[in-house]
């Protein structure tokens, strides 16, 4: 049965895997299972909403503050909802020494978007080190990293992502 | 001469495959767990002891003392924590491992935790690792099917199970009981300490915090005794040492060093570095992840080892050498580097909360040209209220994270407190607008 925040599919997924999740602790600590619940909520929605929020509070039977105090805490949770894209650049040390700072513009200018910014399709942040120092300059676009970056490897991957 | 380093970690690196079970059991992979269960429990720790491993995630502590802290009669679970929350900047050698070798890392864990008498282990795989977290888990997978790991591992009657989760990005989740925290569902805020995390840890009951390279170094110390390992390394130190160096070299990479190798050897060698860009110098290397102290170009010699860089203040921390060459900024640079901490530090203590943007926001001023006479001293006593230097290891904070703020700030103002100064009698960057080196602009 579906509630108003899920469809039924949702809802029989989020159940399935998380009570696979909860097998993985102690019977007595459910709440451990606080970061892959988000996450799966996550990988459902696309971000975490107050009423998702709620939702895996409840099943994890934690208060609703627990479940937000965590989603706040971590960079790739958002409490936002992002673009159809999360584009992560690293500008950290490394990837600096690497072109990083200029590649952030390239980005800026080439999506419209100034870093720390969302629009519909695009969510560009500047991160923090991507540990792809010795492939810098690198960025992740949906978790997934892009190394050895040049303008024109920026240019084909947007193209292929647009 | 430069020192030989025998395989030890990346042997099976460029094998077809390497990162499958059936690759892995080709080079002899899972024999000596199986070696390890017709062990005692006791004899593979002493095992481990002799054989002088040091943590590889940052503070170098001796693997099998550590091991021997957890209590033999808790009535609690005991549990083993796999860090695999490679964040500092500089580091990328355990993303490396669970591409390349993740079963080198699964059969560590299954000696580990036969000696420990651990039935649970977590792999805390950092968040941004997808691609390395899905590889592992399906070498865990595998080695599940096996019979490596499950409810008798071998058919000998000993209970492993192996999970992996995720963390969300927090480099914080690094430190081991921020990650016990993370590993509990909670932020991760480091805890106070003692309790250490052998006593009290993961829910309370007796854990040990280990990183991905220390126990893939494992296999090979069953396999080839304590005695090998501790003679491939140095008096104190067992082994060889991931390494990872970046920045300004021609070749950047991991590279599994004899710990003998110096700074400027890893640097200059063919098999490693091979040198700097065409014309250019050393000007200063980062020689531990970037919460190690600088180097300058004078300070090169000194070998790439625990000890070695404690003698000169420093530390090997977790292998990542960042070199940057004598066109790049070192206001920009250090402003770089505290940006992070700032970003990072996870709010629980005053000093490294308050102190990292102070000191963020101090260097930007200075970096565009609007520093005044006094803003170094400022910066200095704001460094010196995190975290007194040297030693290393005197933070008024309750992790490590407030000294990885004060070390750069320190170190970076004492090798070229000159070019500090020139920013703010110049009103500007004496770089303009090429502060980052060599490569520092964006390839066509």
């Amino acid at each position: 049965m579906g509630s108003p925040f899920f469809s039924a599919e949702e809802q029989r997924v989020f159940d399935a895997k998380l009570s696979e999740i909860v097998a993985h602790y102690p019977a007595d600590r459910k709440s451990a299972a606080m970061l892959p619940a988000l996450r799966l909520l996550q990988e459902l929605k696309g971000w975490l909403s107050p009423d998702g929020m709620l939702l895996v509070a409840k099943a994890l039977d934690v208060p609703p503050e627990r479940a937000y105090e965590v989603a706040t805490f971590y960079v790739m949770f958002h409490t936002e909802k992002p673009g159809k894209h999360v584009v992560d650049v690293c500008t950290n040390l490394s990837c600096s020494l690497w072109g990083a700072e200029e590649l952030l513009a390239y980005l800026e200018a080439k999506l419209g978007l100034k870093a720390g910014s969302s629009n519909e399709k695009w969510s560009l942040r500047e991160t923090e080190c991507l540990a792809s120092c010795g492939t810098a300059p690198c960025l992740q676009v949906d978790e997934v990293h892009h190394e050895n970056l040049t303008r024109g490897r920026v240019d084909a991957l947007f193209e292929k992502l647009s | 001469m430069l020192p030989a380093a025998e395989k030890v970690i990346t042997r099976n690196w460029g094998n077809p495959d390497s990162w499958t079970l059936e690759a892995y059991r080709k080079s002899g992979g899972y024999q000596s767990l199986e070696k390890a269960l017709g062990m005692t429990p006791q004899a593979v720790t002493d095992e481990v002891k002799k054989s002088n491993l040091r943590g590889r995630g940052g503070a170098g502590f001796p693997t099998g003392l550590k091991w021997s802290f957890v209590p033999k009669d808790s009535p609690k679970p005991k549990y083993l924590a796999v860090n695999a929350d490679e964040s500092e900047p500089g580091t990328f050698k355990d993303r490396y491992i669970l591409e390349n070798d993740p079963h080198m890392l699964l059969e560590g864990i299954g000696i580990a935790a036969f000696a420990l008498g651990v039935h649970t282990a977590y792999i805390y795989a950092r968040g941004e690792f997808k691609f390395p977290a899905e590889r592992l888990q399906r070498a865990v997978d595998e080695a599940y099917k096996a019979g490596f790991f499950g409810s008798s591992v071998l058919g000998k009657g000993f209970a492993l199970d192996v999970f992996i989760v995720r963390g969300a990005g927090a480099y914080i989740c690094g430190e081991e009981t921020g990650m016990l925290e993370s590993l509990e569902g909670k932020k991760g805020w480091p805890r106070l300490k003692p309790p250490f995390p052998a006593v009290v840890g993961l829910f309370g009951a007796p854990t040990v915090v280990n990183n991905v390279e220390t126990l893939a170094s494992v296999p090979a110390i069953i396999e080839h005794g304590a005695e090998w390992y501790a003679k491939l390394g140095t008096e104190k130190s067992g082994g060889t040492k991931l390494i990872c160096l970046s920045g300004s070299v021609k070749r950047p990479g991991v590279f599994e060093i004899s710990m003998r190798t110096t700074v400027r050897q890893l640097i200059e060698d063919e098999r490693y570095g091979q040198g700097m860009p065409q014309g250019r110098k050393v000007k200063a290397v980062i020689p531990g992840g970037s919460s190690a102290p600088v180097l300058a170009a004078n300070e090169l010699d000194v070998a790439l080892e625990f000890e070695a860089l404690k003698k000169v203040d420093n530390m090997a921390g977790s292998g990542g050498v960042i070199v940057m060459d004598d066109t790049t900024c070192m206001v920009r640079s250090l402003w770089r580097v505290i940006r992070f901490y700032a970003e990072e530090s996870c709010g629980q203590c005053t000093p490294c909360r308050e102190g990292a943007p102070w000191a963020a926001r101090l260097l930007r001023k200075m970096e565009e040209g609007r520093g005044e006479a006094e803003d170094l001293d400022i910066l200095l006593h704001v460094a010196h209220s995190i975290a007194p230097f040297p030693p290393i290891g005197l933070g008024n904070t309750i992790c490590a994270l407030g000294d990885s703020v004060a070390l750069p700030i320190h170190s970076f103002v004492a090798r070229f407190r000159d070019e500090f100064q020139a920013h703010i009698s110049q009103h500007r960057c004496p770089f303009g607008d090429r502060p980052w080196g060599h490569y520092g602009a964006f390839r066509a």
